[in-house]
């Protein structure tokens, strides 16, 4: 994604740009309106700050050029205009620039950066942060899904954020600010992007050992594959087409991962992981901590606890083919 | 006469030899000097704590630590620095150092009470960290939220050593502030009226209120949390009616003015050393005592700007909003202050003025960037990013121990009688300016890029690899720093040139004594008449006569004067305890009481409960009035 900034760019914004460019979890590259907001404060705030600083950086130079030299140039030892000097730029023009800061940022642009009116949103999604994944819900539909969220392009939202255990955060910073997910308080924001593309997001509040890895995406979709993306998965699981794939099924059903995963349309109705009815669909798996490859998947299965150590899926230690018929069949669940 | 008052004053303050001497003394110079060398060694491990973050972060999905390490080590960095390492420094060590000797007294007002603080800060320490030796060390940050924290998350003995720990850690604290206070009221010399007192002695008022009141609320927190844990308890379950949200809450009522108690000494060694190297009395210094005490007080009304992101009602967020954006006036004052007085003074850039540049270029940095965290939806947007970790380490080490490490050299010629190396002095310093604006600033950007802070690793792909880099390369750059300082001090030891009683011609009175100054500090009681006692030459020609005449001598005995506490007239004489072993006996007895807390021995805990009482009533029997 392209980096626009809307203010003209300052030697700092050109060493941001030298040092990182614009990533792709960066606040600087918005691409909805809470988002865009709070950079153009940000740029705003820059060129205040900038000045402050430069302003007494060169106070301090003058003090350095006239090392050994008594008092300053026009003003030389004069206390009372030293005194002066102090109440202007210690309290006057910091007052005066505080006031104006508040206005604008606490009353003006915290407004758009508010959970929103529910008036003002088209539909509700509900996003539960777990150790450490984030279960997606859909209200009013059967689709569930995990550390993805799809949502129509140009759709006001809004994004319920609970957590089913400690505290998280819910943060996807190219679309607008982060919420906390606190035990007992359900927070809600506004979750909206202007244009179709995937944006990323991660966990912002330290949730324990694999903090590190609870990523998530946003899929902006046109509104028609959206509604098709939500059709689809509200559905059951596509049968399994292979008889490998069918063992699979019924490794699935009979070992562990039924007691933890919920498969719609089989007997697997576990509730502490992810919901995997549609997960061959994903472009992830383990909240981004790896991609949703045939290869990684079979890794994965195998032996969670190298690829992400600590998080709940135990090392089940099948036989080989009973890991190969599990991988089949998970891939297939599209 | 002279002489013979001189030597008598040597016998009856000089304190045991060796060890002993050690163990007992309540002499408030000795004790600085135990808390220098203790914190310094835990400044040491939250250094190497640090360093192994910056090299596990220096590239994408690196495995120098674990998961479960890389939490611990960054847990123990901030509470050994904050805890262990900035507030023992800065008050324990700077404070009874000179706070006795720049109000002319010949100890603290509680002796025996001081020498009790050092050695439960002591305890305390070994007592964190025998957690982390036991791999047992707390791992859910120094902030230690629950419910991550709660037993049911945290199931290990981390978090009841990080709970019991602090505790006992905040005794020490509380102690010291309350010496400090009444030492700043009752103690100062003839003369001393509040509007004479050194600014730096401000700066000290200021932290040990601030002290007094931040430290209940966070006892309040960990004693909840510990009953939660370890009874069963629910403070903070919110199945069973609790609330997560009263943990954060009282931890950064605690957490906020903490930041002031940190930064204000800091403030105040920058007053000592601007008008000594710019030859000039301090800019609007009535502002600035004020601002100093205004900093402290408004910063109990800020707290909840931690917490923008949690959901508050709106009207609570714009209100802590609000508040924090007026604790930038006090700032302000003082900034704008130390600029105009070296701008319209006569500069010379010695090594501690150089730390006190380095100090305000930072402090400006990061104040800056403090303010923006005063913007609700920006505050939003980058808490809990890089771009706060960066903030605060431009406040905490930029602005509180860059302030520290220019007045270890200011002050070492006071200590050891000798003078630093001033061109390697020099050179330290632009190593740690170097290396701190290389491993802090990129933070900014990494903050904004969108990188969490506390995470173990990253992937690459994200624009976060050059950034972390930089900061790694800083961060050995300003170890160098350190290094070189360290090296510069320990050679100058025993080669500096001999520095006199003040080699500084600076202001206030600790440079009239002898350095290092003798066991009773001054040899004639000093008198005032301005907070640049030194700079009074009539005032100290005076002191000489009297010493002269034995006028204010105080030979006779263990005495200090005590003067009252507005306009500092001559009150009384107060007869001061010397050594004793019941300071250490008292922290022996107490961490006794801690470590059976922890274990769950409840009745050995009584035990030892008992032994604190049995110390207190012994303590006691030997009161200096009879």
């Amino acid at each position: 994604m392209s980096c626009r900034h809307g203010i003209p760019v300052s030697v700092l914004a050109a060493m941001t740009v030298a040092l990182g460019g614009c990533g792709a979890q960066s606040t600087l590259d918005p691409h909805a309106e809470p988002a865009r907001e709070i950079s153009t404060l940000w740029w705003w705030m820059l060129a205040v700050a900038g000045t402050v600083l430069g302003g007494a950086l060169f106070l301090l130079f003058l003090g350095w050029i006239r090392r050994r030299e008594p008092g300053m140039p026009l003003l030389g030892q004069n206390e009372g205009l030293a005194r002066l000097l102090v109440v202007v730029f210690g309290i006057a023009i910091p007052l005066g620039v505080n006031v104006a800061l508040f206005v604008v940022a606490n009353l003006v642009v915290a407004k758009v950066t508010q959970a929103p009116d529910p008036r003002t949103t088209r539909m509700t999604i509900q996003v539960v942060g777990h150790q450490w994944w984030w279960e997606v819900r859909y209200p009013g539909r059967t689709a569930v899904t995990a550390n993805e969220i799809h949502i129509p392009v140009g759709t006001r939202v809004n994004l319920v954020a609970t957590t089913d255990d400690v505290i998280h955060s819910f943060w996807v910073p190219e679309l607008n600010r982060k919420i906390d997910m606190v035990p007992g308080h359900p927070n809600r924001i506004l979750l909206e992007a202007d244009r179709p593309g995937r944006y990323r997001g991660q966990c912002a509040e330290f949730c324990g050992l694999q903090h590190a890895h609870m990523g998530l995406y946003v899929f902006a979709d046109t509104p028609q594959r959206f509604r098709a993306w939500l059709s689809h998965n509200a559905s059951p699981r596509t049968a399994p087409a292979s008889a490998q794939a069918r063992r699979g099924e019924q490794v699935f059903d009979q070992q562990a991962c039924a007691s933890c995963h919920t498969i719609r349309g089989t007997s697997a109705a576990g509730a502490i992981g992810p919901d995997l009815t549609h997960v061959a669909e994903r472009s992830s798996l383990a909240a981004l901590a790896i991609p949703n490859t045939r290869a990684e998947l079979s890794r994965w299965i195998r032996d969670p606890q190298h690829v992400k150590p600590g998080n709940r899926m135990p090392r089940l230690g099948l036989p080989k083919a009973d890991f190969d018929a599990l991988a089949e069949y998970l891939d297939g669940l599209r | 006469v002279a002489a013979t008052h001189v030597e008598r004053l040597g016998r009856i303050w000089t304190e045991r030899e060796g060890v002993m001497g050690w163990v007992t003394t309540t002499d408030h110079k000795r004790i600085g000097i135990l808390y220098f060398f203790t914190a310094l060694v835990f400044f040491l491990a939250g250094g190497v704590e640090a360093l192994l973050i910056r090299t596990q972060l220096i590239g994408p999905n690196q495995n120098l630590l674990s998961p479960g390490a890389y939490n611990e080590v960054f847990t123990m960095h901030g509470i050994t620095m904050i805890f262990l390492f900035v507030i023992p420094i800065s008050t324990g060590a700077f404070g009874n150092y000179l706070l006795p000797l720049q109000i002319g007294a010949r100890d603290m007002a509680f002796p025996r009470m001081n020498a009790l603080s050092y050695w439960i800060f002591l305890g305390s320490g070994i007592f964190m960290y025998t957690g982390l030796v036991m791999g047992q060390a707390p791992d859910a940050g120094w902030f230690n939220y629950v419910p991550l924290a709660d037993k049911q998350f945290s199931p290990y003995a981390g978090i009841d050593f990080y709970c019991l720990g602090i505790i006992f850690n905040s005794i020490s604290s509380t102690l010291t502030a309350a010496n400090f206070i009444v030492t700043i009221f009752r103690l100062r010399a003839p003369g001393m009226s509040l509007n004479r007192m050194p600014l730096f002695c401000y700066a000290f008022l200021a932290v040990a209120g601030a002290l007094l009141f931040a430290l209940p609320p966070l006892s309040v927190a960990t004693t909840f949390l510990e009953l939660d844990r370890r009874l069963g308890m629910h403070f903070y379950d919110v199945a069973a009616g609790g609330e997560p949200l009263l943990w954060q809450h009282l931890f950064w009522i605690f957490g906020h003015p903490e930041v002031y108690i940190i930064i204000l000494p800091a403030f105040g060694i920058a007053t000592s050393i601007i008008p000594t190297f710019v030859r000039r009395r301090m800019v609007a210094f009535e502002l600035v005592a004020l601002a100093e005490i205004l900093v402290a007080f408004i910063g109990f009304g800020v707290w909840a700007h931690h917490m923008f992101a949690v959901g508050l009602p709106i009207a609570t967020t714009i209100y802590f909003a609000a508040a924090s954006m007026i604790i930038v006036i006090p700032s302000g004052i003082q900034l704008f202050a130390w600029i105009t007085t070296i701008v319209t003074g006569t500069p010379i850039f010695k090594t501690p003025l150089l730390w006190i540049l380095g100090f305000i270029v930072l402090f400006i940095i990061g104040g800056l960037s403090g303010v923006m965290f005063a913007a609700i939806p920006f505050d939003q947007q980058t808490t809990d990013t890089y771009f706060v970790v960066a903030h605060f380490h431009f406040v905490i080490f930029g602005a509180a121990v860059f302030p520290i490490l220019g007045g270890i050299y200011f002050w070492f010629p006071k200590l050891t009688g000798r003078m630093y190396h001033e061109g390697l002095g020099q050179l330290s310093f632009w190593l740690a300016f170097a290396g701190t604006m290389l491993t802090f600033f990129p933070m900014h950007i990494l903050g904004l890029e969108g990188m969490p802070r506390r995470d173990y690793t990253y992937p690459g792909g994200l624009g976060w690899t050059g950034p972390n880099l930089i900061e790694t390369i800083g961060s050995y750059i300003l170890t160098a720093g350190l290094l070189v300082m360290v090296g510069n001090l320990v050679w100058s030891r025993r080669h500096g040139r001999l520095a006199g009683n003040d080699p500084w011609k600076a202001p206030t009175l600790e440079w009239s004594t002898t350095s290092p100054p003798p066991p009773y500090n001054f040899p004639v009681i000093p008198t005032v008449t301005s907070p640049y006692a030194m700079w009074d030459p009539q005032d100290r020609e005076e002191d000489r006569e009297r010493l002269g005449r034995g006028v204010l001598t105080l030979e006779r005995g263990h005495e200090t004067p005590a003067t009252t506490s507005l306009d500092g007239n001559l009150d009384e004489l107060l007869e001061m305890p010397s050594h004793s072993p019941y300071p250490i006996l008292l922290a022996a007895a107490l961490s006794g009481v801690f470590v059976m807390l922890l274990v769950g021995h409840w009745t050995t805990a009584l035990v030892f409960l008992a032994c604190v009482g049995a110390v207190l009533v012994a303590w006691h029997r030997e009161e200096p009035y009879g």
